[in-house]
């Protein structure tokens, strides 16, 4: 049997490690390239999934118009399977391996903030299209968002239940396992309170929960006239479900974690009625929106969310802020992006303020049938 | 006081879905002295198959929910028994006669095997399951009762009954005694170890789809890693009730499902899983039989 010499084994490791190096080295220079990190699979990767198309779909439009800097721009997405943890991992390889000029990323603010110091040491920008924890961009200047944040979010939502609904006696279901939820409870017991409203009940959930019943059992013990509930869609409908089941027949009011086509799906009848917060109705008749519409469900089949319209315009104006750097150097584009204002965005006019945040207003939504209804629009 | 009975009758559901899982884990560590740790994967397998099943059923016989529900209920059973049993084969039976711990190790390989293996083939998006039964509150003043939790509860004191009399009664399971008491000393009378074995393997995966299949229609959001913590808390209940008993399965679990119950509504629901789990480590240093187990001393 023939037996490998020690001088064969170490001949072909150098080979071997030549070739690596080789195709490492091998030159790159006519493409730009960009890293995205989201949910592609797992607990919420419905997010992941339309966020990641809105992104591809503003990229290809980028590519197909010839680029920018007269280069092709390669955007490479990975999946962190709704695991912070993972998240972590991914921009890690993002930024050390594939060498991207910038970051897009995450939907869920509990996984843009996993990444976020990574960004910020490796002097990477980061771009988030939708998380809205007030925390995200604080004390990072490379970490950018282009939506509007929770304790906006929280305070409209207050004041809609409190005006609007003139609803005065809430309670309060948050998942403590999620920043997102955490800071939308906070903002909206606060200005809540300020309006004369009362928080009967507080109960709390972690993510990934499927039995409720414990604590809406309290809540329907305090007879609250509303239920805040800001979590994702794929609680919010077990838990509507079951306080339906238990008799709780009160408006539930949630924020932009609700959107998704799943929620009715496993909701069935029992969200019928009810209200959340979100950066955009899809069902607008402005062209504007209405074109983006089109053209998404052109492309894969489906009527975006809120998430895909967003990725959009990350993709857009990450695109943008590439453009406006000249040299398509990440410093030179976090520049850029410093500097976005009044960008036409499908979620509206997008400006990014001095905290790296942008102003947007948000829409409230009514949930009809198997469609969300635009209620009123709230501005900053 | 409404509140507090209405919390009872929570805890006492819930208890009753871990109670289903946790009869399969002490059914299989009766026999081999060995956690499956792939246990509550066949119980998210179960899931998928009533997932698949179901809306199939729906179509053919539109009139008879309920008759629809049971074919789907058994034929997920008998799927899930048959990939028991074939985990059994090529997982476990090879390692028959190695230590302990290299049988734990690979439960633990097979069991992420199904999660991982799951991902891919259903896609890792949660999905929604087909309410073949609908909801309705059978009792709704003062205190809510729904028939999705009578089904359950009826369920599993149903087959905790079958099962005692299946172990009890018939001529395997007195086989299946025999070779949890010694495995050496019952083949040297005849029994045929690896059928018994294997059809321990049978029973405890078809509970574990029953349960997965009648925890899916009540909580109809199903995901490839959904056995992972409804597992743990079966196992922690077996332990609880003396694992090896079937009555302690049972009693073990409706603790379970009260105490966390209770937790979640009276305390925070943040303390829950530690609570559980301090429940597993208590009951490990002070009584490692269980409530209703027997001190066993261990053969050397």
């Amino acid at each position: 049997m023939y037996s490998p010499k020690r001088s064969d084994l170490v001949s072909s490791f150098l080979l071997f490690t030549l070739l690596t190096m080789l195709s490492g080295c091998a030159p790159q220079d006519d493409r730009i390239k960009i890293g995205q990190f989201a949910s592609i699979t797992g607990k919420e990767a419905t997010f992941g999934i339309s966020c990641s198309n809105g992104v591809k779909m503003a990229i290809d439009e980028a590519n197909a118009a010839g680029g920018v800097l007269g280069k092709q721009i390669d955007l490479i997405t990975l999946d962190d399977q709704t695991k912070a943890g993972e998240a972590a991992t991914v921009v890690t390889k993002l930024i050390n391996q594939e060498k991207v000029v910038a970051v897009l990323g995450e939907v869920a603010s509990s996984r843009t903030l996993a990444a976020k110091p990574i960004a910020q040491q490796n002097k990477i920008p980061l771009l988030t299209p939708a998380s809205t924890n007030a925390t995200v961009t604080e004390g990072a200047d490379y970490v950018f968002r282009i939506c509007f944040i929770d304790p906006f979010q929280g305070t409209a939502m207050a004041k809609f239940t409190a005006t609007t609904l003139q609803k005065k006696k809430a309670a309060i279901l948050k998942d403590v396992k999620s920043d997102y939820s955490i800071g939308l409870s906070e903002a909206f017991t606060k200005k809540f309170k300020e309006l004369g409203g009362e928080i009967l009940e507080e109960q709390a959930f972690s993510s990934g929960d499927k039995d409720f019943k414990a604590q809406l059992t309290s809540i329907k013990a305090k007879n609250p006239e509303v239920i805040f509930l800001p979590a994702y869609y794929t609680e919010v409908a077990l838990i509507a479900r079951q306080a339906k089941e238990l008799g709780i027949n009160v408006p539930i009011v949630g924020g932009d974690g609700w959107d998704s086509p799943v929620l009715i799906e496993t909701a069935g009848d029992a969200l019928e009625g009810c209200y959340f917060s979100n950066h955009v109705s899809v069902n607008d008749t402005t062209p504007v929106v209405k074109n983006f519409v089109d053209k998404y469900k052109q492309l894969f089949g489906t009527v975006p969310d809120a998430m895909g319209v967003l990725g959009y315009d990350a993709g857009k104006i990450i695109v943008e802020a590439i453009k406006e750097s000249k040299t398509g150097k990440p410093e030179d584009i976090r520049n850029a992006l410093a500097g976005i204002k009044n960008f036409p965005g499908v979620t509206g006019s997008i400006t990014i303020d001095e905290n790296r945040n942008a102003n947007k207003p948000l829409v409230v939504l009514q949930i009809k049938g198997s469609g969300f209804v635009p209620v009123e629009s709230v501005m900053p | 006081m409404n509140e507090f009975l209405q919390q009872v009758i929570n805890g006492l559901s819930l208890g009753s879905v871990y109670a289903l899982i946790a009869l399969g884990y002490t059914m299989v560590y009766g026999v081999l002295k060995f956690i499956n740790f792939a246990h509550g994967d066949v119980y998210m397998l179960g899931a998928y198959s009533g997932f698949y099943l179901g809306p199939m059923l729906q179509r053919a016989m539109p009139n008879n929910p309920v008759i629809a529900f049971i074919i789907t209920l058994i034929a997920s059973m008998i799927i899930c028994a048959a990939i028991g049993v074939t985990v059994e084969r090529l997982a476990y039976k090879p390692l028959r006669n190695a230590p302990r711990l290299t049988v734990l190790i690979t439960a633990i390989g097979v069991s992420l095997l199904f999660e991982y293996g799951g991902q891919l083939v259903f896609g890792a998006t949660p999905r929604s399951f087909p309410q073949i039964i609908p909801s309705v509150n059978v009792i709704s003043q003062p205190l809510v009762i729904s028939n999705h939790q009578l089904i359950i509860l009826g369920t599993a004191i149903f087959l905790m009954l079958l099962l005692n009399f299946i172990v009890l009664k018939t001529k395997l399971g007195t086989a299946i005694r025999a070779v949890s008491y010694n495995v050496q000393a019952a083949s040297l009378m005849g029994i045929n170890t690896n059928v018994v074995i294997s059809f321990t393997f049978a029973l405890g995966s078809a509970l574990a789809a029953a349960a997965g299949v009648l925890f899916s229609l009540n909580y109809p959001s199903i995901d490839p890693l959904m056995g992972i913590l409804p597992g743990l808390k079966a196992f922690v209940a077996a332990v609880l009730g003396g694992i090896g008993n079937i009555a302690g399965a049972l009693v073990g679990s409706f603790i379970l499902g009260l105490v966390e119950t209770f937790v979640v509504g009276y305390l925070s629901p943040t303390y829950r899983d530690a609570i559980a789990f301090a429940i597993l480590i208590l009951i490990l240093l002070f009584k490692p039989s269980g409530i209703l187990g027997k001190r066993e001393i261990e053969k050397v």
